[in-house]
C-alpha cells in the first residue's frame, strides 16, 4: 500500500494543532526531540517500509534548499 | 601485561636454493598465517592439496583482537579437527543484556533452542585460537609453514602468478597456480595488485582493554548505553578464558590515543566501572574503526580472504567470523577446480557469496557503529529517542543496537538450484545447513554436523529413508529414518528440514544447500551438483 497524501483525519485543524502544542513551551532542542520520538513511534505503527520510504521521499522533495547556501546566489 | 607468546622459527627451505631460471612450483601458496590462513591451509590439505603458508612473523602473542568465535566458525573448525581445543579453553555464551545507564534495557538469547553440537559463541582470546590453528596445521604432511617468509613482490603472468619473498637468508621466489591473500587489513598483496579497499572510517576512539581479575559477573555479553560509571559513551564487559575479561569503552573522536593507553590513565577508568582496584592489565589498544571492501575479491591468480578482502568494525562479531566463512566458502571450490573437477569459473561465484556477505556485515557493522557513536546532532537525537522509548516500548528496544551478532548469509547464487515444490520449513536453497541430533544405528548419539563432516567433505545428499535414489559418483550419503543408519529420535530432523517422506537435500562440501526435492530423481540431483560446481 502506497502513502497515502488524502486528507485522513475528520478535523485536520485539530490535528495539525495538536502537533503544535505538543511544541509549545518547548525549546528548540526539545522540540527537536520531541520530534524525533513522533516519527519513530509513528512510523513503527505505520510498520511498512515502503510507506516510510515514500513519506522520507515526500518530505526531502519539499524541503527548502539550504538557506545558507542559497545566500549566495 | 603481555598475553602468552608462542615463538616460532624460520627454517630455510630447499625452494631458496635454486636458480632464478628453474623456481619453484606449487598449486597453492597461501600468503597470511592468521585465523582465515590457517583454516583455509588444513582445509585445502584435508582436501588433498599440498599448500605452501607464508607469513612475514614468526610468532603468536599480540594485542587484543577478536575474542568471540561464532556457531558457524566452531563448525567449521570442527569439520578441520580444531574445534575441541577451542571449546575447551574458550568459554561459552549465548545471553547478551542491554543496560541504558544504570538499568537493564533487555537482554537477547542467541541460540534458544536446543540440538546443536556447537554453542552459539566461544570467547577465546584470538591468540589462543591462532595457536590451536598452528598446532593443526603443523599436524599436516600437506602444509609446508614458513615463517619470516615476507611477500615483497608480484607479478602475473598468464597461468601462474609469482610471488618473491624476503627472509632472513635474503629473498627467493615461488610460482603459483593460485596465491590466496589472507594478509590483514593492510593487506601488502592488495596494493600489489593495484586494488582500492572502500568505506568509512569511523571518527570514534575505543579503548579496548584486557583486564585479569577474579570477578562473579556471568558469562553474558553486557553492552551500556550512558552507563553511570562512564557518561554519555557506550561501555562492553565480556569474559574470557583464564579470568581475562575484555573490556571496551567508547572515548570519543577527539581524544588522545597516546595519552588514553597510559595505564595509569586507564586505571582509574575501569576502576570507576568494576567499583574496586584489584586487577591487572593484559592488554590496552585505543582503535578507529573501519567497514570498507575491495570491489573484487578475486584477481586474475590472486584471491582474497578474510580482512584482507574486507574490514568491519568489531560490534557484532563479524570480521574472523566472516573471514572463516571465506575460508570455508573457497577451499572446496579451489580444491575442485585444481583436480580439475571444475571450471576456473567456478571462483565467480566465491566473489559473488562472499562479496554479498561482505556487503551484509559492513551494514550490520555500520548501523552498529553509527548507533554507538551517532554522526550529526540530529542522529544523536533520534538516538536519544530510541533510548528513551526503548523503556516502555518494545519496538523501540528493538531499534537499540549494541551490535548484532554474526550469522552466516542466505546466498543468492547461480551456484543454488531454485525449489520446484512448496515447503513450509527447513533451508531454503542458499542457506547453510541447520544442526539436529540424531541417533545411530549402533544407539550412540551423533549430530548431522558430525556426520555431514565424516562423510568426507565434500558434496553429500540428506534424505529420509523412503528416498532410495541413486546418487553420481563422489556424492556422499546421509540417510535418516526408522530403517537408515541414522534416526530421527527427537523429530528434529524433520522439524528442521520440513522433511517428509522422501525428502532430499543436496548439500555442498561448505554445508550450504544446494538443491532440495520433494521427489527426488538421480537426473535432478545430477543436475543440481552440476550446477553447483559451475558446469552450467
Ligand atoms: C579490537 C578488535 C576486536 C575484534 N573482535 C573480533 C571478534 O570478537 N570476533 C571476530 O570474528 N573478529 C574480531 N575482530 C576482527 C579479527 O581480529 C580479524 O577479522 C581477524 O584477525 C582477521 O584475520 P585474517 O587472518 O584475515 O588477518 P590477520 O589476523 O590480520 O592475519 C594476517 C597475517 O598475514 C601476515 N602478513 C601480512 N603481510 C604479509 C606479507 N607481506 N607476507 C607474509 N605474511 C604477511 C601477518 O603477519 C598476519 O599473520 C576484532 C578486531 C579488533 C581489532
Amino acid at each position: 500500500m502506497p502513502l497515502s497524501v488524502q486528507s485522513n483525519f475528520a478535523d485536520p485543524d485539530a490535528a495539525y494543532r495538536r502537533i503544535v502544542e505538543a511544541h509549545r513551551g518547548l525549546g528548540d532542542a526539545q522540540s527537536a526531540l520531541l520530534d524525533a520520538a513522533l516519527v519513530l513511534i509513528l512510523a513503527n505503527h505505520i510498520g511498512d517500509i515502503a510507506v516510510l520510504d515514500d513519506a522520507i521521499a515526500l518530505a526531502k522533495r519539499r524541503l527548502p534548499e539550504d538557506t545558507r547556501s542559497t545566500a549566495t546566489i | 601485561m603481555a598475553p602468552p607468546a608462542r615463538q616460532f622459527s624460520y627454517r630455510r627451505h630447499a625452494d631458496q636454493d635454486r636458480a632464478p631460471q628453474s623456481v619453484a612450483y606449487h598449486p597453492v601458496v597461501v600468503v597470511g598465517a592468521g585465523p582465515v590462513g590457517l583454516s583455509l591451509a588444513i582445509d585445502l590439505a584435508l582436501r588433498g592439496q599440498s599448500v605452501v603458508l607464508l607469513d612475514d612473523a614468526d610468532r603468536i602473542g599480540d594485542g587484543s583482537r577478536a575474542i568471540c568465535f561464532s556457531k558457524r566458525s566452531l563448525e567449521y573448525w570442527d569439520r578441520l579437527g580444531v574445534a575441541d581445543r577451542m571449546i575447551d579453553k574458550g568459554v561459552v555464551w549465548k545471553v547478551g543484556k542491554i543496560f541504558l545507564g544504570p538499568e537493564m534495557l533487555y537482554q537477547f538469547d542467541l541460540q534458544p533452542e536446543d540440538g546443536h553440537k556447537m554453542p552459539a559463541f566461544i570467547n577465546l582470546q584470538q591468540y589462543y585460537a591462532e595457536t590451536f590453528l598452528v598446532d593443526g596445521a603443523l599436524a599436516h604432511p600437506g602444509i609446508d609453514l614458513r615463517w619470516r617468509n615476507k611477500v615483497t613482490g608480484l607479478v602475473q603472468r598468464n597461468d601462474h602468478a609469482e610471488l618473491t619473498i624476503d627472509t632472513p637468508d635474503g629473498p627467493y621466489a615461488l610460482r603459483a597456480s593460485y596465491v590466496i591473500a589472507c594478509d590483514g587489513a593492510r593487506s601488502p598483496l592488495r596494493s600489489m595488485v593495484g586494488a582500492d579497499f572502500e568505506g568509512e572510517v569511523f571518527e570514534d576512539q575505543f579503548l579496548i582493554a584486557d583486564v585479569r581479575m577474579t570477578a562473579e559477573f556471568p558469562t553474558e555479553r553486557w553492552f551500556w548505553f550512558d552507563p553511570p560509571f562512564h557518561s554519555g559513551q557506550s561501555a562492553l564487559l565480556h569474559r574470557q578464558p583464564d579470568d581475562v575479561w575484555r573490556i571496551d569503552l567508547q572515548l570519543g573522536p577527539d581524544a588522545d590515543p597516546l595519552e588514553e593507553r597510559r595505564p595509569e590513565r586507564v586505571r582509574p577508568r575501569i576502576a570507576r566501572m568494576l567499583g574496586h582496584d584489584d586487577f591487572e592489565f593484559e592488554w590496552i589498544s585505543v582503535y578507529k574503526f573501519q567497514c570498507r571492501r575491495m570491489r573484487n575479491f578475486v584477481h586474475d591468480r590472486v584471491i582474497f580472504a578474510g580482512d584482507a578482502a574486507h574490514q568491519v568494525s568489531p560490534f557484532g562479531a563479524r570480521g574472523a567470523n566472516s573471514g572463516l566463512e571465506d575460508a570455508e566458502n573457497l577451499a572446496w571450490k579451489l580444491a575442485l577446480i585444481l583436480s580439475g573437477d571444475a571450471p576456473a569459473t567456478l571462483l565467480a561465484s566465491y566473489d559473488a557469496e562472499r562479496g554479498f556477505a561482505a556487503d551484509e556485515n559492513i551494514r550490520a557493522s555500520t548501523h552498529a557503529t553509527d548507533f554507538i557513536a551517532p554522526h550529526s546532532k540530529q542522529e544523536q537525537r533520534l538516538r536519544q529517542a530510541v533510548l528513551a522509548l526503548a523503556k516502555e516500548a518494545d519496538f523501540a528496544k528493538r531499534m537499540v543496537n549494541g551490535g548484532r551478532l554474526s550469522v552466516p548469509s542466505i546466498y543468492q547464487t547461480p551456484l543454488s538450484t531454485a525449489d520446484s515444490d512448496d515447503w513450509h520449513a527447513g533451508p531454503t536453497p542458499g542457506a547453510h545447513m541447520p544442526d539436529v541430533p540424531l541417533v545411530s544405528d549402533d544407539g550412540a548419539q551423533v549430530f548431522l554436523s558430525e556426520r555431514f563432516a565424516q562423510a568426507g567433505r565434500r558434496f553429500a545428499v540428506l534424505h529420509s529413508d523412503a528416498a532410495v535414489i541413486e546418487l553420481p559418483d563422489g556424492i556422499a550419503r546421509l540417510a535418516i529414518g526408522d530403517d537408515a543408519q541414522l534416526r530421527d529420535h527427537s523429530g528434529l530432523f524433520k522439524a528442521r528440514y520440513g522433511a517428509d517422506a522422501g525428502t532430499a537435500y543436496l548439500l555442498r562440501p561448505d554445508g550450504y544447500v544446494a538443491a532440495r526435492f520433494r521427489h527426488p530423481t538421480p537426473a535432478a540431483i545430477t543436475a543440481a551438483h552440476a550446477r553447483a560446481i559451475g558446469q552450467v
